[in-house]
């Protein structure tokens, strides 16, 4: 058949495009579940690192479900709602809803008898998304741990929020002031306070002053929704 | 990369088709395929391709040799296709046809990369898929592969990729060591503690990180000095103007 | 104003040659005299403002996850995002040479200054580069991705337009011979990226 003819063309292409798509359905369905357990097991690393938890790929999922005890989705005035499951809910997507329409997952871990309260993040950097964990202890206002990734900060600056070492300025960091009013943790640039965890405030990284004030703003935006739950939980803490 | 290919050959199936060419395997032609994109004939270097998807992955050495393996296997497995069935593809829709192959192929590295990689899938992100408008793949299969038969363009595909590869490491190695003082993920140069007193190995000498080496600029530069030093030692490859 | 500042993040910061280096190839190929790099500058604006919304289109009612439901609420739970490389790549393919028939036929003036430079394009990787990050941005709707796309593709013309012009003048200079060409042109543009590196963190 003449090669240059239309119809072999058609018959090549027809035929090419069979195979070709028959050969990536057949790896994409047969790949998808391991991508998605991928997915599913860092999620699950990164609820345990805000709780101090260390887990290996493997061992994820055990770890997970022997001190999370509790998955819990809210809706913007703290109410429980079981109209979606809590682990599936996609910040990204939640956050493009109506508020009323949003639901804010809350994970209550038991970790030999303490109680943390795991609180997904979500806001923006200087480029794209940023997202991360936080963790409030007992009393609704000390912070357990936190944990932050990004999409596309600068690296070496505002990537850096990766970083052990910047997590680790939030820990024990406290959510209301003196005074008891709800503050969050401010990202502060030329911070002085050495140690201090009262003043509700942390040291920035330098060059990188438009990320850290995305994780102020996300953390304060973020928790806001779920002080009035969380105050429901713990009578024992007198705030405002 | 050598014994890379050597373990290869035993394994492809391509070995079939070499009984037709009547060439020994590694003849001295054949070894040229491999070595001369290494050097000489560089890809990026020289023959200035493939750069754009390259460079940006380059702040870290793990991506960078992952991004090196990604094309390899591309570059290897299109150019071995598209010379089995080069005298079937109509020469009308020929660009199309090298396009689809290249992209399947990109897809299956994606997915696999999700599946059994994923941490360095994140950080690839974008960049797999860009491997599919990487000019050194569509440039070899065009130059090379259409003419040439499978083991040969074999050969091409892999001694390409491991020219683009290597330059990819080069710029990667420096970029890690000087931008944040490891390899691979290790300190290779002492802990940098948060002030001089707590730092181990250079960093309590005083020694700081390069921040510049991180931002992409540094990629440009260093693939600069990289072409400035392979010039001034192989004189025949200076431009004329 | 979110599409002022959408439009200059393209074109500045998110610049796809000086942040990205994507389109090198032709970038480093095509820039030796002005006059041509404008062709191909042209040509790079014009596909990628036509490719980012058709792709943004079919990724949004075809290929997502759950993008299929505007046919039958059936399909919610069918993700063909795998298949989104080949048919972006198919469609810039098809219409580069689309554009290519239509510029020739009724405008013979512009295929002169734009026609040979056409069919590089297909494997131009800002342009293929343009929709993927497209779909990683999670646009709103397809003014947004018109939008960035055009800007895109006018910020790489204006590299290829700056890098080109530098490229004539230093022709008259003594570059040490194995720098010659590929090499200062390489540090030429690590030198331009640094400077477009000010622009980050401006928001309009």
């Amino acid at each position: 058949m003449n090669r240059d003819s239309n119809a072999y063309t058609f018959i090549f292409a027809g035929i090419m495009v069979v195979i070709v798509a028959s050969a990536l359905a057949f790896a994409a369905t047969s790949l998808q579940p391991i991508q998605a357990k991928n997915i599913k097991i860092e999620k699950m690393q990164n609820i345990l690192a805000t709780i101090g938890i260390e887990a290996s790929k493997e061992e994820a999922e055990e770890t997970y479900h022997k001190y999370i005890k509790e998955e819990i989705a809210l809706d913007n005035n703290g109410e429980v709602k079981t109209d979606v499951k809590a682990f599936d809910v996609d910040l990204a997507k939640e956050l493009k809803k109506d508020v009323e329409k949003q639901r804010f997952p809350l994970y209550v871990a038991d970790v030999e008898g303490k109680k943390f309260y795991v609180i997904p993040l979500r806001g923006a950097g200087l480029w794209d998304a940023i997202w991360g964990y936080v963790s409030l202890e007992d009393d609704i206002n000390t912070v357990k741990g936190a944990v932050f990734d990004h999409k596309g900060e600068t690296p070496g600056l505002g990537a850096e929020i990766t970083q052990v070492w910047f997590q680790q300025r939030f820990e024990e960091e406290k959510i209301f002031d003196e005074s008891g009013d709800f503050v969050g943790i401010t990202v502060q640039k030329g911070y002085s306070g050495g140690s201090n965890k009262d003043d509700n405030a942390v040291d920035a990284i330098s060059g990188a002053t438009i990320t850290g004030d995305g994780v102020t703003k996300m953390i304060h935006d973020r928790l806001e929704f779920y002080l009035s739950y969380l105050k429901k939980q713990n009578t024992k803490v007198a705030l405002k | 990369m050598m014994a890379d290919t050597k373990n290869k050959k035993e394994k492809s199936p391509v070995v079939l088709f070499v009984a037709e060419e009547k060439e020994p395997l590694f003849s001295k032609k054949n070894r040229k395929l491999l070595s001369d994109p290494l050097n000489d004939n560089n890809p990026i270097t020289v023959q200035v391709l493939g750069i754009c998807s390259a460079l940006a992955i380059t702040v870290q050495l793990k991506p960078s040799i992952v991004m090196a393996i990604a094309v390899m296997v591309v570059m290897a497995a299109s150019n071995v296709i598209v010379s089995l069935i080069r005298n079937l593809i109509p020469n009308r829709i020929r660009i199309i046809v090298q396009l689809v192959i290249v992209a399947a192929l990109v897809i299956l590295v994606n997915e696999v990369l999700k599946a059994y990689a994923y941490d360095v899938s994140k950080e690839l992100s974008v960049f797999v898929g860009l491997i599919i408008t990487n000019c050194i793949v569509m440039g070899r299969l065009e130059a090379f592969a259409l003419g040439n038969g499978p083991w040969k363009s074999f050969l091409d595909g892999i001694g390409n990729a491991a020219g683009y590869g290597l330059i990819l490491v080069i710029v990667a190695f420096f970029r890690e060591l000087l931008g944040s003082g490891k390899l691979l993920g290790f300190e290779v140069l002492g802990h940098k503690g948060a002030t001089v007193a707590e730092s181990t190995g250079l960093y309590a000498m005083g020694y700081e990180n390069n921040g510049l080496m991180l931002l992409s600029p540094a990629a440009l530069l260093v693939v600069g000095v990289i072409i400035w030093i392979q010039r001034s030692r192989n004189r025949e490859l200076i431009e004329k103007n | 104003m979110e599409y002022v500042n959408l439009f200059v993040r393209s074109i500045f910061i998110e610049n796809m040659i000086f942040a990205y280096f994507l389109g090198m190839c032709s970038y480093l190929a095509v820039s030796k005299t002005v006059k041509t790099a404008v062709g191909l500058g042209a040509a790079v604006i014009f596909v990628l403002a036509i490719t980012v919304p058709i792709n943004f289109l079919l990724d949004n009612y075809l290929l997502k996850p759950g993008a299929l439901t505007w046919l039958s609420p059936e399909y919610a739970n069918i993700d063909l995002s795998f298949l989104s490389f080949i048919m972006f790549i198919a469609v810039i393919a098809s219409m580069v040479q689309l554009v290519e028939m239509i510029v020739e036929k009724f405008a013979p003036a512009l295929y002169g200054a734009l026609g040979i430079f056409l069919p590089l394009i297909a494997v131009n990787c800002a342009i293929l580069g343009g929709s993927l990050f497209m779909q990683q941005k999670d646009f709103g709707g397809v003014s947004e991705a018109f939008t960035y796309g055009l800007g895109s593709g006018i910020g790489w013309f204006l590299a290829i337009l700056a890098i080109a012009s530098i490229r004539e003048k230093i022709t008259y200079s003594n570059v040490p011979a194995p720098l010659r060409g590929l090499g200062i042109t390489f540090i030429i543009t690590g030198l331009m990226a640094l400077g477009f590196m000010s622009f980050m963190g401006i928001k309009l």
